[in-house]
């Protein structure tokens, strides 16, 4: 009774200084859809758990990491050798960015096969997308940080594939790369990337999207919708808290269970120093996320029409790209019914061609 | 004034096409098989690539249209060059400094020179023409630069080159040679250099012999042609007491060990002193067997310690573990095994023990941190499975809770409605 009390008290201190009441009141009426589709809910949650993982276990390496080209692969092999449990970490880290871009792409795909995106949560579909383009700007500029060879002539067919777009190509990889070629200016200019300018960008986003869930609420699918339509029971409901918040949690402690056996059984390999004189390593590609372009463009031959293939290619990735951002815009038709096989065979089509392409990538 | 300018502009003319004009060419190229040969091959020949044409080899007029007065002796034609003619032949332009110089400045000219010394030049001066003379080895009509990896010359070409003829057991014969000289050589160290890994600075067959003053080297001479490139086995050799026995016995140094085409790897088995090479003159009691041995048991050690040293950081390394500072040491044992092989040419156990002693103490230090490494490892494995345990358990201790929370909301909430089938992912 006397602990109670000083809860109590302690809650109504803090509730006449930061007004925490109405949102006390807003998390205790919060609830999540039940139904047959519910465990895609969690992945949303699975992603932050990751990107926390990300900041954290990259302030630790921030402490012995240099940023320069003479030091960067010596820094991360004395963090892997040297440092206390710097291994676990770096290697955390890798697994992590890798099981973040996974958990994302999982969300994305629910979202478009549960259709969440629709009215009104057209803005939230567009900063989830931007969250996405973010975590692979993450993924590409960190890669490059150890600065050994995979990376080094990763980076440098990333930074190729850039300049080869019309117009804005070639100042678009100048800008990329500190210069016409990957060098010390190109990791200090990723190091910069990485660890200010898009965490700054990512968190702000992150509470944009998280502040728009809260407004708008979960989606709860069409498909469920019709089953309850003008039933007497409602679509069930599942608090939040404690009912979803204790089991999103679980997952988090699942999520961390793998990342542990992931980073103890296979850590992240180093690789050998990059050497910039060196030829590039036969079978050379970039991480598994950019394998299915990689691989079209490596598809399409070298003039199509009188037009370069990679133009091209990139012309079309551009459309593909435009056309998937603006989802939310053409999947209602003009009366407002929603398009939805349009919009379910989109995204599997997507899904068939992002698995196949880069299966492919992978093994050829 | 303008009469002047045209006839300049015609005799300029008519001598371009005088210049271009080439008899031998235009007829031989159109007659069939050898005689239209060398007008083909010809033009991938060095020699027209500088404008040399037919008739500086062979002789004759090629301005004339007419075959009798093109290829006539009173206009120095001089047909098929026998063959005791060739060298003098090649030796008029390539033996002329000043000539050669401006075609390549560092081209030599002391081939015709280098010729007549060797058995080639000799036996041919003699009279007999079976011997090789330039075209034998570096062709004709086609001759290409010793660059060029289509030159029978090049260093990849010259071992089947010279086999043409060495390997030919008919012709070796009468001079008694052994015809097995390029089977032995492709079994050898040198040949995987040059043949595998396209070394082209592995030694064959010019390397040890010379190329245009080709012999082969005398009894004396052996251990100075290997020393040309193993400078410091030579080095010790010299300072051994194998040199004035060999010297005295007349056997050839590094032969007497490592054959002369078949130079085989060289393993801490040829000083095994019962079959080893050293068996041959040392037995396995003598002084000479024991050094044998002894210098066998120590490279043998520092052979044996890198393998265990090499095995267990690869193992480490295989698992994920950072042990490149230890493998880069490990190649500094590598080095300490490759000088105490080295040093087995003074024949003493005390100069191959230095390398060894030293090669030893880095491969303690490189299995210790491939041990560490493992054992880390297992750490790392047993601390994972501890973890694993924890966060298994907070997960079923948090299930536990929120069934127990569901099912005492459904009790004091009845009838059951929306929430708690008990499912703990909400299903």
């Amino acid at each position: 009774m006397e602990v109670n009390a000083r809860v109590s008290a302690v809650k109504q201190w803090l509730d006449e200084r930061l007004g925490l009441e109405p949102v006390r009141e807003f998390l205790a009426h919060k609830t999540v859809p039940k139904h047959s589709s519910t465990i895609w809910y969690y992945f949303g949650g699975i992603t932050l758990f990751l990107f926390g993982v990300q900041v954290a276990t990259g302030m630790l390496l921030l402490l012995y990491y240099r940023p320069t080209s003479t030091e960067a692969y010596e820094s991360v092999q004395f963090i892997v050798a040297e440092v206390q449990f710097g291994w676990l970490i770096r290697s955390v880290h890798s697994w992590s960015a890798n099981l973040m871009m996974l958990t994302a792409f999982i969300h994305m795909f629910s979202v478009v096969l549960l259709h969440a995106y629709r009215r009104p949560r057209e803005v939230t579909w567009l900063s989830g997308i931007a969250l996405l383009g973010l975590t692979m700007a993450f993924g590409f500029s960190g890669y490059l940080l150890p600065w050994n060879t995979t990376s080094f002539f990763a980076t440098r067919i990333g930074t190729d594939v850039a300049a080869s777009m019309p117009f804005i190509g070639e100042a678009l990889a100048r800008f990329l790369r500190g210069g016409d070629d990957i060098g010390g200016a190109t990791l200090t200019r990723f190091f910069g990337f990485h660890v200010a300018i898009l965490p700054g960008i990512t968190t702000v986003l992150i509470l944009v999207h998280l502040a728009l869930v809260q407004r708008h609420g979960i989606s709860t699918p069409p498909s469920v919708e019709r089953q309850h339509y003008g039933a007497a029971a409602k679509v069930p409901q599942l608090p939040f808290i404690p009912n979803f918040l204790v089991r999103e949690l679980m997952a988090w402690y699942g999520t961390l269970g793998v990342l542990g056996c992931l980073a103890a059984l296979f850590p992240w390999e180093l690789g050998d120093k990059a050497d910039p004189f060196a030829p590039a390593p036969a079978g050379i590609r970039p991480e598994w996320y950019f394998l299915a372009p990689f691989y079209t463009l490596k598809l399409i031959p070298s003039h199509v029409w009188g037009i370069e293939g990679q133009v091209l290619g990139l012309l079309g990735f551009g459309l593909l790209a435009a056309w998937w951002v603006t989802l939310p815009f053409w999947a209602a038709a003009r009366d407002g019914a929603l398009r939805v096989r349009l919009v379910t065979g989109a995204g599997v089509a997507l899904i068939a061609y992002l698995a196949t392409f880069s299966f492919l990538g992978y093994t050829r | 004034m303008k009469t002047i300018m045209v006839a300049s502009w015609l005799a300029m003319l008519m001598s371009i096409c005088l210049a271009a004009k080439d008899s031998c060419v235009t007829c031989h190229q159109g007659l069939e098989g050898v005689q239209s040969d060398p007008v083909r091959k010809f033009t991938n020949d060095i020699h027209h690539r500088h404008g040399f044409s037919c008739a500086d080899c062979h002789g004759g007029d090629p301005q004339r249209d007419d075959a009798d007065a093109a290829m006539s002796p009173a206009r120095g034609f001089r047909g098929k060059i026998p063959r005791t003619a060739v060298p003098q032949l090649c030796a008029r332009c390539h033996s002329d400094a000043s000539l050669m110089h401006k075609y390549n400045p560092r081209q030599r000219v002391d081939q015709l020179a280098q010729y007549l010394t060797s058995n080639h030049g000799k036996r041919l001066t003699a009279g007999d023409t079976a011997v090789a003379n330039c075209v034998d080895c570096h062709g004709v009509h086609d001759i290409r630069t010793t660059k060029d990896p289509l030159s029978p010359v090049h260093p990849l070409r010259l071992p089947e080159t010279c086999a043409r003829c060495h390997s030919d057991a008919a012709r070796m014969e009468k001079y008694k040679l052994s015809p097995t000289v390029l089977a032995d050589y492709q079994t050898s160290v040198h040949w995987r250099a040059l043949a595998d890994r396209g070394d082209l600075s592995a030694p064959s067959c010019a390397s040890c012999h010379g190329n245009h003053g080709a012999a082969p080297p005398h009894v004396g001479e052996v251990a100075a042609v290997c020393g040309t490139c193993h400078v410091m086995m030579e080095d010790l050799y010299r300072g051994s007491p194998h040199k004035p026995i060999f010297d005295d016995m007349g056997v050839a140094g590094c032969v007497a060990c490592h054959e002369n085409h078949a130079v085989m790897h060289p393993t801490p088995e040829l000083l095994n002193s019962e079959s080893g090479i050293c068996a041959n003159c040392h037995d396995a009691e003598s002084a000479g067997g024991k050094t044998a041995a002894g210098m066998a048991k120590l490279i043998g050690e520092l052979s044996s310690q890198i393998d265990r040293s090499k095995a267990i950081l690869d193992r480490a390394r295989r698992s994920g573990m950072e042990v490149s500072p230890a493998l880069l040491r490990q190649t500094e044992a590598q080095e300490q095994l490759v000088k105490a092989r080295v040093a087995v040419h003074a024949f003493r156990v005390d100069a191959v023990g230095a390398p060894v002693q030293e090669g030893l103490a880095i491969t303690r230090e490189t299995y210790t941190a491939g041990l560490s490494a493992l054992e880390e490892l297992d750490r790392r494995r047993t601390g994972l499975l501890f973890s694993l345990v924890a966060i298994g358990l907070t997960i079923l201790g948090l299930w536990l809770w929120i069934r127990n929370f569901e099912r005492k909301k459904r009790s004091l909430t009845a009838p059951v409605t929306s929430s708690g089938s008990g499912d703990p992912l909400g299903g």
